[in-house]
């Protein structure tokens, strides 16, 4: 039977809170209480959030991202190139094959760095986390500055041509 | 109030969504449950990881490490280690909103918030893999530069 490395973690924790527990039993229940208390949290607010994917990820086909993104260019596809990353689901490296596609498919290197960019640190959901945790006011400015830096990032990729070696290496 | 509105939209959406294909609404529940499923065992573990680190980690050690009297070494600190380290933003959102009210910088906050969606040491060579090292080195050295940036304009800001 194949153990899933997160069962493994789970079962990790529950033997050192019990060791804890039997040395220090208040640090014990203090880590179960601070732990409740994130949980109830997370559960309040994860199931919404992963509808919301869900119905992204149903109504929103691969190909019309490909599609869009390909045949774009300019302020019209970084301005797509930004919709598309913020609205994209999973983590960065599951963007990295996307971007790859885009790349190859003749979208510009400003495009697709946008792209990744954006992808890796704008998220709706994530978002509402942040305005959750952290609060609207850090959450927006922390947005605010990072698009701009995202297109100043881009700009300088594409001023030093970032994408050369990658074709050397071909 | 931003549970609400949230379970709000996502209820909306899939009404929407329920009125113009059922099928598809299945398609996205099932995208969801599998989500959940397949996320909840490392949520689970890292909140009670993050149980056991508030409880034994002394506040005086966040203070002094990215505390406000840390200055600049605190947010280039907090910035490498948002480089290196790979969690899900949703869950370090609650560890920062923590390490926050224990008195540390808003902006080492910040900086290790954006180097964490933005900065990927351990995924780098996996990135090379798709498109070269010269990119992977400018855009990640890039985004840990405007990170600071960013976090030192929001200091500006925010205290």
């Amino acid at each position: 039977m194949k153990v899933k490395p997160g069962l493994l973690i789970l079962a990790i924790l529950a033997a050192a809170t019990a060791f804890v527990y039997a040395g220090r039993p208040d640090k014990a229940l203090s880590v179960l209480s601070v732990s409740k208390d994130y949980l109830l949290e997370m559960v309040s607010i994860l199931p919404p959030i992963l509808v919301l994917c869900g119905l992204f990820d149903a109504w929103v086909s691969k190909q019309t991202i490909e599609r869009l993104m390909g045949e774009a260019s300019g302020a019209k596809g970084a301005l797509i190139a930004l919709l598309l990353g913020t609205a994209a689901m999973g983590p960065l490296y599951a963007a990295f094959p996307i971007a790859k596609a885009l790349l190859e498919k003749g979208a510009s290197l400003y495009n697709v760095a946008v792209f990744l960019c954006v992808w890796a640190s704008i998220k709706i959901p994530m978002i509402l986390f942040e305005v959750k945790f952290l609060g609207a006011e850090f959450a927006l400015l922390r947005l605010a500055l990072t698009i701009p830096a995202i297109f100043l990032i881009s700009g300088v990729m594409k001023l030093v041509d970032a994408r050369s070696v990658s074709y050397e290496a071909k | 109030m931003f549970t609400a509105v949230i379970w709000g939209i996502a209820g909306a959406g899939l009404l929407l969504s329920w009125a113009k294909s059922r099928e598809k609404t299945r398609a996205a529940l099932r995208f969801a449950r599998r989500a959940f499923l397949s996320l909840a065992p490392s949520v689970l573990a890292i909140i009670w990881t993050i149980g056991f680190i508030l409880t034994f980690l002394p506040s005086g050690l966040v203070l002094t490490t990215i505390g406000r009297d840390a200055g600049v070494l605190g947010v280039i600190m907090a910035a490498a280690f948002g480089s290196v380290v790979l969690i899900p933003a949703f869950i370090a959102f609650p560890l920062a909103a923590s390490f926050l009210r224990q008195g540390a910088d808003v902006r080492a906050i910040a900086a290790f918030v954006t180097t964490l969606v933005m900065v990927g040491v351990i995924t780098a060579p996996l990135e090379a893999k798709f498109f070269g090292r010269k990119f992977v080195l400018w855009r990640n050295s890039l985004s840990f530069v405007f990170a600071l940036a960013i976090a030192f304009v929001m200091g500006v800001f925010l205290r």
